[in-house]
């Protein structure tokens, strides 16, 4: 009984990879197969590149990895910069009214940006950002969780470091910048991780505050690309996916732990 | 010294202010400003070339309470959380327990179910439309070969939320994961040598001692998994459009259709508002409990 459970939980495992992992290893295989081979499961068929050509040319596909690549760059800078100073301030400072505001800050945890979009495009419409990358970026970038992540991070520097700085003549500014930046370098590199993995997936937010190629990032475009209006077959659908996930994926397949360990940091707080 | 004292207060107050202000006004405008404001936009109502808006106190509510799409919607999103938080925490659970035990292929294995998580939601739907389309898909293939006639999965009411459900426990399961690996690996080595010497099988080991140390966990994972079942319908655009009809519309999809292809911003403004409710009452919970879980540490 319990050498042939050896062999059951082992092979349970490696079934549900196997199913778990297909839906993937289907599609980037029929992104190099023609439609007909691939709906028909010929394994033997020749490889082919026409699918990416044809999904190339359907779409400006290097404007939306521009857009996409625009955006979030412009959103991870705008999430250090605020997060750091918000997160600092909570960690190191004390002043009246912090704990209330901090409170305040925990509740954006809940109320969730997705949530907020009837009003939320208002206010890109008002500020004047619709349809523009700053636009898509905005709503995201005084991130609470991205400040809670800084301001638990700060908290663990030692104060004598902070002393030390001070006594030789650094200022406030200059402290965060020499002793507590350099020393939350893998709490940086683990949220700018979950950030752009977040962000090169979103797809409601900048659905509804883009309009135009010039904006729309890769998630918007595959969407269009792929409705069924437009009439493309599933070879072409499955060569566009891959090519519009492959820079996140091969990333990720190349850095595993680091991800990992990312998320993990990120989710665990 | 008390003058120094208070010089140092004052400065510190300044600074603090100063370094939370830019973080303190995008709050404002995108959180805050925001919920007050759809609040207050769910009490007039919607505003026509005709009539200007005006203050119609509830009846956005009523009206949305009256919707017989709007129940349907509610019970769609019920059900998707009913199926989705404990069957990807079940399945998230077998995957740690095996991607964490001695196991041939384990980097492969532990890739496998991981990989989904960095895929965008969009992308993940394109995968599954090839698995669902009718005649062509892999389902329907694979099903042709016991002899099992051709289903369209997604454009039956009867499947389509189901369809709806597969990708997004597919999606979310290699995610939650990593959370309980991370607990299995803080779980001392002696427990299981104390549990071998008096005789406890693996199952009574798994049961009576990992899982009750991994609950912190997965409390934690619920919540998540709760924000996730109103959170996750980037794939309804691709897949079902909530249809057909509205057999597979969520929450979040309908209010987004109400603002953006209807135009009806005041119900969308108070269904919005429902979910806020609904989040905060998450929140309750995840509060209440984590006072709990500091509580056993």
């Amino acid at each position: 009984m319990n050498a042939v459970l050896k062999y059951v939980e082992p092979g349970a495992a490696i079934l549900l990879a196997v199913i778990w992992i297909s839906p993937l290893m289907f599609a980037v295989w029929a992104a190099f197969h023609s439609t007909s081979d691939a709906v028909n499961f010929n394994l033997l068929s020749p490889w082919t590149l026409d699918n990416f050509r044809t999904a190339w040319d359907g779409a400006p596909w290097l404007r939306y990895f521009l857009n996409t690549f625009m955006l979030v760059t412009v959103v991870l800078i705008g999430q250090f910069i605020l997060t750091t100073l918000a997160g600092f301030a909570f960690a190191k400072l004390d002043f009246p009214g912090k704990n209330f505001v901090f409170i305040l800050v925990l509740m954006q945890l809940f109320i969730l940006p997705e949530v907020l979009i009837v009003e939320n495009y208002a206010m890109v419409s008002r500020l004047g950002m619709f349809d523009t990358i700053l636009g898509v970026g905005m709503p995201y970038m005084a991130s609470a969780f991205g400040i809670f992540l800084m301001r638990q991070s700060f908290k663990s520097v030692p104060i004598e470091l902070h002393e030390a700085a001070r006594i030789e003549g650094c200022g406030l500014l200059g402290i965060l910048w020499r002793v507590y930046v350099p020393l939350a370098k893998p709490t940086y590199l683990a949220y700018a991780l979950v950030s752009v993995s977040t962000h090169w997936n979103n797809f409601l937010w900048p659905l509804i505050v883009t309009n135009s190629p010039d904006t729309r990032p890769l998630t918007v475009g595959l969407s269009i690309f792929g409705a069924p209006e437009n009439g493309v077959d599933i070879s072409v659908i499955s060569a566009a996916t891959m090519m519009s996930v492959a820079p996140l994926l091969i990333a990720f397949l190349l850095f595993q732990r680091q991800f990992v360990q990312a998320f993990l940091r990120a989710g665990i707080k | 010294m008390s003058k120094h004292v208070n010089l140092e207060r004052r400065r510190q107050a300044i600074y603090g202010w100063l370094l939370l202000s830019p973080a303190a006004v995008l709050l404002s405008l995108f959180a805050f400003y925001p919920s007050i404001a759809t609040f207050i936009s769910s009490l007039f109502s919607k505003k026509t070339r005709r009539k200007p808006s005006e203050f119609i106190e509830l009846e956005n509510y009523t009206d949305l309470f009256a919707d017989p799409t709007f129940w349907i919607v509610v019970k769609n999103n019920l059900f998707y959380a009913a199926i989705t938080i404990p069957v990807s925490i079940a399945i998230a659970l077998a995957m740690a327990l095996w991607a964490n035990s001695k196991i041939p292929a384990r980097g492969f294995v532990r890739t496998a179910y991981f990989t989904p998580t960095v895929l965008p939601m969009i992308a993940a739907a394109n995968l599954w439309l090839f698995f669902y389309t009718p005649g062509l898909g892999v389902l329907d293939q694979i099903g042709s070969l016991f002899g099992l006639p051709s289903v369209n999965w997604l454009g039956q009411p009867e499947t389509a939320l189901w369809a709806v459900i597969i990708v997004t426990i597919w999606k979310e399961a290699g995610f939650f994961m990593i959370f309980y690996l991370a607990a299995l690996q803080t779980i001392p080595e002696d427990l299981k040598e104390a549990a071998d010497i008096e005789g406890c099988s693996r199952w009574t080991y798994t049961r009576r001692i990992v899982l009750p140390l991994l609950m912190p966990t997965t409390l934690f994972i619920m919540v998540n998994a709760m924000i996730n079942s109103v959170k996750l319908i980037d794939h309804l655009f691709i897949l079902t459009k909530g249809g057909p009809s509205d057999a597979s519309k969520l929450i979040l999809y309908y209010i987004w259709e109400m603002a953006f292809a209807f135009f009806d911003a005041p119900h969308a403004a108070a269904m919005t508002i429902l979910v806020l409710a609904v989040l905060c009452i998450v929140a309750a919970i995840q509060f209440f409990y984590l006072d709990r879980r500091t509580h056993y540490q």
